[in-house]
């Protein structure tokens, strides 16, 4: 038992209690706590933009509609951490960690960065298939994963 | 009108480089001091001509060094925003105050001392102090974590390696870039440090070494990693009419360039929303493209290349984004050895890097720039005339600068 609770290899365990939502962000995370993924989209040139951000990259428009996604995606890039950043979460490792890019979006600017999580971090690569799990923390915190879907 | 041959360095100081930690009892602020007087020094110059500064990756409080030192008056105090990407760059500015007539004997300048930080560590400690403590009193400041980090905190994404390991993985896909290819690097960077009484790596390192090294983040190894060591070195910067006149021959600053592609942005730590023809890169290449355009001189003109190092693949993708070979054949390009001191086309890091001599950010490159044009190098390449020399990829601005012989 560590100072972060008891681990499983693969899961990087969530050291973030809260969401520390603002009016950016909530939305987000209000769909989240209903295992839905959401994502805000420029109202004006359709761009979509994660983490949240006050005005578009493209056009600099600040309004955007909240869009519901597939919560499917590809990897996009991962690395398979080995090293334990702390002692105590030397039981997490090895776990797969990367950029997911999201289907229903145009992928850079609304990328994800995410734990690949009920995987075989031997066997991951880029362009994989993966889809969204939702970790439950408490109340308040639902935290995103991905885990490859079902390979045929 | 540039900076073109307006500035040149005319004095190179640094302290003893040890593994980290083990500079105690002194301090970083005592290291900078030390530099900055052997930089003077080594020009023939004194504290009473010194009245620039121009740094970067906040290396130091210009206000406390000249008063410390004794500066009769400061005259320009600039630093370059971000991190480490700004060694090359600052001494651009250096060259754009002298010209403007700001200042006129300016150095520039790096002190680290790993002893109770380390860096990459404070991302990492400041993170799982989320967990540890309370999160009012996030290092992020008084209000805590902001918003947009609350997407990526519990990723377990949160050291430099983790971030470069990211790049890396995406240039193996694109391109096939292998494992080997980065051995290839640390082998050579190793080999060359060697020979240095500076280096605190001179253990060889074979390709069977470098398979049996422990695994940190996939692809990344141990030796794929700089090591974390301690010093200063500092250098002073003055007019080109006047460099001629002093102690050492003049290093001419052809050319210095810092910036970067506005999406490449903050990049790496928790952002990597880079677009996909610029993601596997090392961020350099508009900064390339205006030095050589400002140098009037492409890659194929430059003698030696001191490339920031402090992951080796980072090396490969400057290599392609300077031009030394297609993008996409950095991996193939060091394997045929053209990197190697003394046999290879375009010769890189002949002190070792930050991989095998020591990890001053930046600033080693620097010096080793400056001792190749002066013909002074302990891996001296024969009839060197350029040198090039970067910062380090990583949140902008990254730069650059092209190095004449005097």
């Amino acid at each position: 038992m560590s100072d972060f609770g008891p681990l499983t290899q693969g899961v990087f365990p969530s050291i973030l209690h809260h969401t520390h939502g603002d009016h950016l962000t909530q939305p987000f995370w209000e769909a989240a706590a209903q295992e839905r993924l959401v994502a805000p989209r420029c109202t004006d040139c359709g761009t979509f933009r994660l983490p949240p951000s006050a005005f578009c990259f493209n056009c600099q428009t600040r309004d955007v509609e909240w869009v519901e996604l597939p919560g499917t995606g590809i990897v996009y890039t991962f690395t398979v951490v080995r090293h334990p950043l702390h002692p105590d979460l030397a039981a997490a490792c090895p776990y797969a960690s990367g950029v997911v890019e999201l289907d229903g979006t145009q992928g850079a600017g609304a990328r994800m960065l995410v734990n690949n999580i009920d995987c075989d971090v031997e066997a991951l690569r880029i362009g994989d298939a993966v889809e969204i799990v939702w970790e439950h923390v408490n109340d308040e915190m639902t935290t995103p994963r991905f885990r490859p879907t079902t390979r045929t | 009108m540039t900076i073109k041959d307006k500035a040149a360095i005319v004095g190179v100081g640094a302290t003893p480089y040890t593994k980290r930690g083990q500079s105690f009892p002194e301090t970083e602020f005592s290291m900078a001091c030390t530099a900055v007087l052997a930089a003077l020094d080594d020009a023939g110059l004194t504290i009473k001509d010194l009245d620039g500064f121009s740094i970067y990756s906040s290396s130091c409080d210009p206000a406390a060094v000249a008063a410390e030192l004794g500066v009769p008056e400061v005259r320009w105090a600039t630093t370059l925003t971000s991190g480490g990407g700004g060694c090359a760059g600052a001494l651009g500015v250096a060259a754009a105050a002298i010209d403007a007539g700001m200042a006129t004997t300016v150095v520039t300048l790096m002190t680290l001392q790993q002893l109770n930080k380390r860096l990459g560590g404070s991302a990492v400690d400041g993170m799982l102090g989320y967990a540890l403590m309370s999160e009012g009193s996030s290092p992020y400041g008084g209000n805590g974590v902001p918003p947009s980090a609350a997407f990526t905190a519990n990723n377990g994404l949160l050291s430099p390696g983790h971030s470069f390991a990211l790049l890396t993985q995406r240039h193996m896909h694109l391109y096939g870039t292998t494992r080997e290819h980065l051995a290839e690097v640390c082998i050579s960077q190793r080999n060359n440090a060697i020979k240095r009484p500076t280096s605190l790596r001179t253990e060889p390192i074979t390709l069977d070494d470098y398979f049996n090294a422990r695994m940190i983040s996939d692809p990344l190894c141990l030796f794929d990693y700089t090591m974390e060591s301690d010093g200063a070195v500092a250098v002073i910067t003055v007019a080109a009419d006047r460099a001629k006149d002093l102690k050492q021959p003049p290093v001419y600053i052809m050319s210095s360039a810092h910036g970067g592609t506005g999406r490449w942005g903050p990049a790496l730590f928790r952002y990597f929303q880079i677009p996909d023809d610029e993601f596997a890169s090392s961020g350099h290449r508009p900064v390339a493209k205006r030095l050589y355009e400002m140098a009037g001189v492409g890659p194929g003109d430059v003698d030696v290349a001191l490339l920031y190092d402090h992951f080796s693949p980072l090396v490969i993708m400057q290599l392609e984004d300077y031009g030394f070979c297609p993008i996409g054949e950095g991996g193939p390009f060091v394997a045929e050895g053209n990197i190697r001191y003394g046999t290879g086309t375009i010769p890189v890091n002949t002190h070792g890097g930050n991989l095998s001599e020591a990890y001053i950010i930046g600033m080693t490159h620097v010096r080793e720039a400056v001792e190749q044009l002066r013909g002074t190098a302990v891996n001296q390449v024969a009839d060197a005339e350029i040198a090039l020399v970067t910062g380090g990829p990583a949140s902008l601005p990254v730069s650059a600068a092209l190095l004449r012989k005097g």
